[in-house]
């Protein structure tokens, strides 16, 4: 208990301070991790509705398949994109291994079958309800995919704020394409993992409260912006 | 001048559902003009044949024809679903919808919206969103979603079952213009009553066949199946 | 107001600027605990102009990211693994830069009796008869290997340890941490011991014997396999290090008033 406390203090005299290397981990957090997510999004929504709306052979071992690497262990993932982009893989010559871009690469594939999977079960619902009406409207199949996605703007932040969670909270995978070097590629997790494993638990807890809280920042900034609990209907 | 999608030809058509007859062999030839009522007891296929005949539903066999390319007579309908469907919008956006998706630009679409849901009675109601409407508004909604497109023909399925009388009333007047203006109506509905005051002819189901086919004043003056005497009298037909 | 959220994260994921002439070098984690890195790096760019990067590893993986050629050096501190290394041809060769020393912590109360043990091997077999618990590194690095030759000298299998041995698999942080957690002895080096901030109930038990001695080696990458390393600057980095300006910063470095390393190279 005592730990946990010396953990929040940690975290006020960091935050308060406006510790310099502190605010630099912070904004490499959340630009490793919001990039991540955009791309992410921007695959996976059009691609979960995309599954909600058309039928073809074998959809359903595409739907099990997808919800199946949700389950992808990230250590598993940052271990294969070490590989691809290592100087003596595939991909070496590009360079991007120990960079943030490697990160957000690494962070991308983790995400996307997440949010991809959780629009494509909130879009079925509504699919089945517009059904009806929209192939009546005589639309394209275009055209039901953007209605779906804009009439569940809900459900699809939902998703995405998922995706922002288990992207703000990894450390398996981007340690391995990262590095964790100091001013280049470290973040609060790695930070984490990092001092963790110097026993220092108090700076390490300090750290956590600090990605907590930042989880929880980005969270309400998102509702705040789209005005989601207050419109209340949709 | 957009070509006329009739006559409607349906020839020997049936629609089944997991191996089970539904409807049919229904034979039928729809004209352009006037409002069909479609009656029947519960169960016996007024659903299916309206799906069948806007092209929701496959016939497992005969055919369905319209005078034009499937493609172009699917521009020109418009239907009514027994529940409407309410979109994640307002009431502006979700009648403009209908045009929009038909190629309109969205700000002329969305000042078309606004005349028609004042001509439906839904001027008060432009900014609400769809969801919190009253069972009649709902149905006005649709209705205006369905002609802003000045669609060639409208089905409807039982539009005022759940409807108090004023809104019943308010959603006739709408249709009887909009059968006066030139639109086809093909509408079910087990409100005998309604049936009189709408109808220009019947069509009444039994068991997924069409049993008798006549002009309004024939059919209720003059019926001339066993059946069609019972519905009339108010008997269960079964 | 998606326009906003949108505007918001793309101003967010700008890349970051590039920066001056930059190796990247693999190091263990024992390195990394001692905070020599703190003075190291600094003085390097300050007299060298060169930013290295520091990717703190346990020995295996450092030595198979140089062997792919991901880092232009690896500093490490397993001499065997070491000249197989330069023997495969990865590296060009080992250049030993400084020593620290290994030292055996454990319980105070020290039921084994390590605290009146004369060598490092007698006191691995006072660990095994009074059958205590040790934690071991057991992920292949080099305080693993040290370990592994002090049980092979002292005469003991250690698969007679049974319950009592417990390998870890980690860097020597974690496996500080289970080793105080569990009240067990275990093997490590000073300056990561020194620096190690949950100490709990552990205390320093023996040191000294020559045997423990630790020393660090840098291996730079073979060019002729890899072309794209920064060659130059890491033989610039290497003389640098084996000469009077690294000797001068590295045993400058201390905690509590004691120099972690002594520099060990010899001038070409």
């Amino acid at each position: 208990m005592n730990d946990i406390v010396q953990g929040l203090a940690a975290a006020a005299r960091l935050i308060a301070g406006l510790d310099r290397d502190l605010i630099e981990i912070t904004l490499r957090s959340l630009q490793v991790t919001l990039s991540a997510v955009v791309i992410a999004s921007v695959i996976g929504l059009p691609l979960g509705a995309w599954l909600a709306v058309n039928r073809f052979r074998g959809r359903r071992h595409v739907i099990a398949l997808l919800n199946a690497l949700m389950g992808l262990p990230p250590v598993v993932v940052g271990l294969i994109v070490y590989l691809l982009l290592s100087r003596s893989g595939p991909f070496g010559v590009m360079g991007l291994l120990f960079t943030p871009t490697a990160m957000i690469f690494a962070q991308v594939i983790i995400v996307t079958p997440l949010i991809a999977s959780i629009a494509h079960q909130a879009l079925r619902d509504l699919w089945a309800e517009y059904h009806d009406l929209l192939i009546s409207l005589n639309t394209t199949r275009v055209q039901r995919i953007t209605t779906l996605l804009w009439d569940g703007r809900r459900a699809l932040l939902t998703a995405c704020l998922a995706g922002f969670g288990r992207a703000i909270g990894e450390v398996g995978a981007i340690m391995i394409v990262g590095g964790n070097i100091d001013h280049a590629t470290r973040v609060l997790t790695t930070a984490i993992a990092l001092e963790t494993g110097k026993g220092n638990f108090a700076l390490a807890l300090g750290l956590g409260f600090v990605l907590i809280g930042l989880a929880i920042a980005v969270n309400l900034a998102i509702h705040a912006l789209s005005r989601t609990e207050r419109s209340g209907h949709w | 001048m957009v070509d006329s999608i009739f006559p409607l030809s349906i020839e020997a058509a049936e629609v089944a559902r997991r191996g089970t007859r539904l409807i049919g062999p229904i034979n039928l030839e729809v004209g352009a003009r006037g409002l069909t009522i479609v009656m029947g007891p519960n169960g016996s296929g007024k659903t299916s044949l309206l799906r069948m005949m806007h092209g929701l539903e496959r016939p497992v066999r005969g055919t369905v024809r319209w005078a034009v390319p499937d493609e172009q007579a699917r521009k020109r309908q418009a239907y009514v679903f027994q529940t409407p469907t309410m979109m994640r919008r307002d009431v502006t956006d979700s009648i403009a919808y209908a045009l929009i998706v038909a190629g309109t630009r969205r700000a002329d679409a969305r000042a078309a919206a606004r005349d028609f849901a004042a001509k439906v009675g839904l001027g008060h109601a432009l900014d609400r969103p769809a969801s919190v409407l009253s069972g009649g508004e709902k149905q006005k909604l649709a209705l205006a979603r369905a002609l802003i497109r000045r669609p060639q023909i409208l089905f409807l399925d039982e539009p005022c079952a759940n409807l108090d009388g004023r809104a019943t009333r308010e959603i006739e007047a709408i249709l009887t213009e909009a059968r006066d203006t030139g639109t086809r109506i093909i509408m079910a509905t087990h409100d005998q009553g309604q049936a009189r005051r709408l109808a220009d002819d019947i069509i009444l189901l039994v068991h997924g066949n069409i049993c008798e086919a006549s002009p309004a004043g024939a059919f209720f003056a003059f019926p001339e199946t066993t059946e069609a005497r019972a519905f009339l009298n108010g008997q269960i037909v079964e | 107001m998606y326009l906003r959220i949108l505007l918001l994260l793309s101003a967010l994921t700008l890349p970051a600027a590039a920066s001056a002439e930059t190796v990247r070098l693999a190091v263990t984690t024992s390195f990394e605990n001692s905070g020599l890195a703190d003075v190291l790096l600094p003085a390097i760019k300050d007299e060298l102009g060169i930013e290295v990067q520091l990717l703190v590893v346990g020995t295996g993986q450092a030595l198979k990211m140089a062997e792919a050629g991901d880092v232009d050096a690896a500093l490490v501190h397993a001499r065997p693994a070491e000249e197989a290394f330069v023997a495969a041809g990865h590296a060009t060769h080992r250049r030993e830069i400084m020593y620290n020393d290994f030292v055996i912590v454990g319980p105070s109360a020290d039921p084994a009796k390590v605290g009146e043990a004369a060598t490092a091997v007698d006191a691995m077999q006072r660990i095994d008869t009074a059958d205590a618990v040790f934690v071991s590194r057991g992920d292949d690095s080099g305080t693993h290997k040290m370990e592994l030759a002090l049980w092979q000298n002292a005469g003991i299998d250690t698969a007679t340890l049974g319950e009592a041995y417990r390998a870890v698999g980690a860097g020597m942080g974690a496996a500080l941490n289970t080793a105080s957690g569990l009240d067990a002895y275990i093997l490590t080096d000073r300056p990561t011991w020194l620096t190690f901030g949950n100490k709990g109930d552990l205390v320093m038990l023996f040191s000294g014997d020559p045997v423990l001695f630790n020393p660090y080696s840098l291996l730079p990458v073979n060019p002729a396999e890899h072309p794209n390393v920064n060659a130059a600057a890491i033989v610039r980095l290497e003389d640098w290090l084996a000469g009077p300006r690294g000797k001068a910063v590295i045993e400058g470095y201390t905690f509590e008033g004691q120099p972690l390393f002594v520099h060990s190279a010899v001038a070409n």
